[in-house]
């Protein structure tokens, strides 16, 4: 293929997959705490409106992603209420949240439609952006792709060799052994989630402050939901999330691609690729055995005891 | 030292469903209010608006009762698939096949005459709604892939199917460009009733609220579908047919959305165009949810909701409210109720710690 067109593409690529990135890291930190939280759809699109009306009002595009984390965590953090403090069936109360996130969001976010906020912009990395394709690929864009290359790492070392790392896991897989064992299985868990949905956030903000620089209704088109899919075909590793979210941020680059070339496929076709997509990856990861790889306890409330 | 203790009820308290839901209707309304208060709007306005545009007179009662018939069916077949613990959230996209499948039969046959064409446009949706809860039905019981994202995706796969059908092959040439197929032949229309806006529908509510309830209360599957919902490692081992359990809620949860989608394509706009998607599916989740899975409640938390819709629209004519409120009430109203429900299951007591 040829090399000035594949290049924008791959770029693209790793573009259009970071907020699917942080949204998958974001929901793979609350699942191993055991917490299943499918708000993610609403946390995102919530972060990206509290990120963009932010970067409006302050001119700080850095203090508007910050909040689109903050945003992110506060829907979290009812989901937490609703599971951890009053024993709410997990599943229901993440769609819940989807409903309550989106409409919100849209309900909001009305007066903001069509304008534009300050955002980020590429900044090519000194050294690296001068290699020859990789370069291009990964070191010309904006700063929050660059953090986005780290929290994967860290976050698979946090997992592996840290106590709090461990103790998230155990609280996961056998909450009753853990709490035996002397750890503070609802701790760990509001951590879970609050962590993770500041992430989910930080994947929303992105889309209002990098992606675009503006704001419509719809922005995160179920994103979110690909990013819960992706959990799964990451096997809930972070390492692994970063394939899972490049791939599908290449379908949709190259999606846009197609339809700007103003191919003859109807655009409502093209459209279907990345949710038939998820469906396919997620039958392929949850055929093998592999599903086992799931915490244990997900979804599952811890009943307070006597 | 006093602090709180969380203890289990022996026995559930029953009237207890009724004052927590009104409760969690309260708080909605509330938060609700205030949100409307943060864009300006006046909150104690608002929410009579929309309690009158509700239920206030006789045409919005019998609004309710039009919209509530689509969210009754979606919502019966969602309850039957969550009572297995079968999360279906494709209600949405089952709708949208079945109003697709109806549409297909109306459109190739336009000439046979209604007592023919009608039960004809029936079995399609069944047929095709119910496809569209099958395969992820399937999908689950072979591969293990999870329900929640499948039927999801479906979902958007559904309604850009939907969106591709309209504005190619089934567009109808003379709609000035919008994106719908032409108009149903009067035999494929389901009627009014007299001079009402209801239409013949509401009896198939009544047909598959019944027998969903008789199917619950005096049928052996019924009984088995229960029992596998409480504990479906038990209810293996107990030798009940858990597999075959799956395909069939599954099948009827996509054949009942698909019935409300022939419903809304057929007697509210007598042909098939995009606005037919409005959310029903999402909101017979809260509805079945509200109704705590039973066909009995499903019929009141479908009027309630439904009336809450025909209130929305009131505050979108007269107060400018955008239509995306009604997700912000509908996703409140669902936090609560299952906030509210802990103190079915629990109470709290003080007690004093050395």
């Amino acid at each position: 293929m040829k090399t000035d067109l594949l290049l924008p593409l791959l770029a693209a690529t790793v573009q259009s997959g970071t907020p699917i990135l942080y949204a998958t890291l974001g929901e793979i930190f609350t699942e191993k705490s055991g917490i299943l939280n499918l708000g993610v759809e609403g946390m995102m699109i919530i972060g990206a409106l509290a990120a963009f009306v932010t970067a409006k009002f302050t001119g700080s595009p850095i203090l508007g992603f910050f909040i689109g984390g903050c945003a992110g965590a506060l829907l979290a953090g009812v989901h937490g209420l609703v599971c951890l403090g009053f024993q709410g069936n997990q599943v229901v109360s993440g769609l819940a949240l989807t409903i309550l996130g989106v409409g919100l969001a849209n309900y909001l976010g009305t007066p903001f439609i069509g304008q534009a906020a300050p955002g980020f912009t590429a900044i090519p990395v000194p050294v690296l952006s001068k290699i020859p394709v990789i370069g291009h690929v990964f070191f010309n864009h904006d700063i929050l792709v660059y953090f986005s290359y780290l929290i994967p790492p860290v976050m698979w070392a946090f997992f592996r060799y840290t106590r709090w790392g461990l103790g998230l896991r155990a609280v996961g897989e056998y909450p009753r052994a853990a709490a035996a064992g002397g750890l503070r299985v609802i701790g760990y868990r509001w951590a879970g989630v609050l962590a993770g949905g500041y992430l989910v956030g930080l994947g929303g903000a992105y889309l209002s402050l990098a992606y675009t620089h503006l704001w419509t209704n719809g922005l995160t088109a179920g994103r979110g939901w690909i990013a819960v899919a992706l959990v799964i075909f990451a096997f809930w590793n972070p390492m692994r999330a970063i394939a899972g979210a490049y791939l599908f941020g290449g379908v949709m680059a190259f999606q846009l691609r197609l339809q700007a070339t103003g191919t003859h496929i109807p655009s409502s076709l093209l459209l279907m690729l990345p949710y038939a997509l998820t469906v396919i990856v997620l039958v392929l990861s949850s055929w093998k055995e592999l599903g086992s790889e799931a915490p244990a306890a997900l979804g599952v409330n811890v009943e307070p005891t006597e | 030292m006093v602090g709180l203790k969380i203890k289990k009820r022996r026995e559930p308290l029953v009237w207890s469903s009724c004052l927590i839901l009104l409760g969690a209707l309260a708080l909605s309304l509330a938060v609700s209010a205030i949100l409307l208060a943060m864009q300006g709007k006046p909150p104690l306005q608002a929410i009579a608006l929309l309690l009158k545009g509700a239920f206030g007179s006789l045409w919005a009662i019998e609004d309710s009762l039009i919209k509530a018939v689509p969210i009754f069916l979606c919502s019966l077949g969602v309850a039957v698939a969550f009572r297995l613990q079968i999360w279906n959230i494709g209600a949405e996209g089952q709708f949208a096949l079945g109003a697709i499948g109806a549409t297909w039969v109306a459109l190739r046959f336009p000439d046979l005459p209604g007592f023919i064409l009608l039960p004809g446009m029936l079995t399609m949706a069944f047929v095709t709604g119910g496809c569209w809860g099958l395969i992820p039905a399937l999908l689950k019981l072979h591969m293990r892939a999870n329900e929640i994202i499948v039927t999801l995706m479906f979902n958007y796969l559904a309604i850009l199917f939907l969106d591709f059908l309209v504005y190619g092959p089934w567009k109808d040439p003379v709609s000035f460009g919008f994106p719908m197929t032409r108009e149903f032949s009067a035999s494929a229309i389901v009627g009014k009733i007299g001079n009402t806006g209801l239409n013949w529908g509401i009896l198939l509510c009544f047909f598959s609220g019944i027998a969903m309830w008789v199917f619950f209360r005096y049928t052996r599957l019924g009984y088995e579908l229960k029992a596998s919902g409480e504990n479906i490692r038990v209810a293996r081992y107990a030798g009940l047919p858990y597999d075959r359990l799956v395909i069939l809620v599954m099948v009827l949860s996509g054949a009942l959305a698909g019935w409300a989608g022939f419903l809304e394509a057929s007697a509210t706009v007598n042909r098939l165009q995009p606005s037919i998607i409005v959310g029903y599916g999402y909101t017979a989740i809260v509805v079945a949810w509200l109704a705590r899975l039973s066909p009995t409640y499903i019929g009141v938390a479908s009027f309630l909701l439904a009336g809450l819709r025909v209130g929305l629209e009131s505050l979108q004519l007269d107060l400018q409210v955008p239509a995306a409120f009604g997700g912000i009430m509908e996703g409140l109203i669902l936090l609560t109720v299952l906030a509210g429900s802990f103190f079915i299951d629990y109470r709290i007591e003080l007690r004093k710690t050395s």
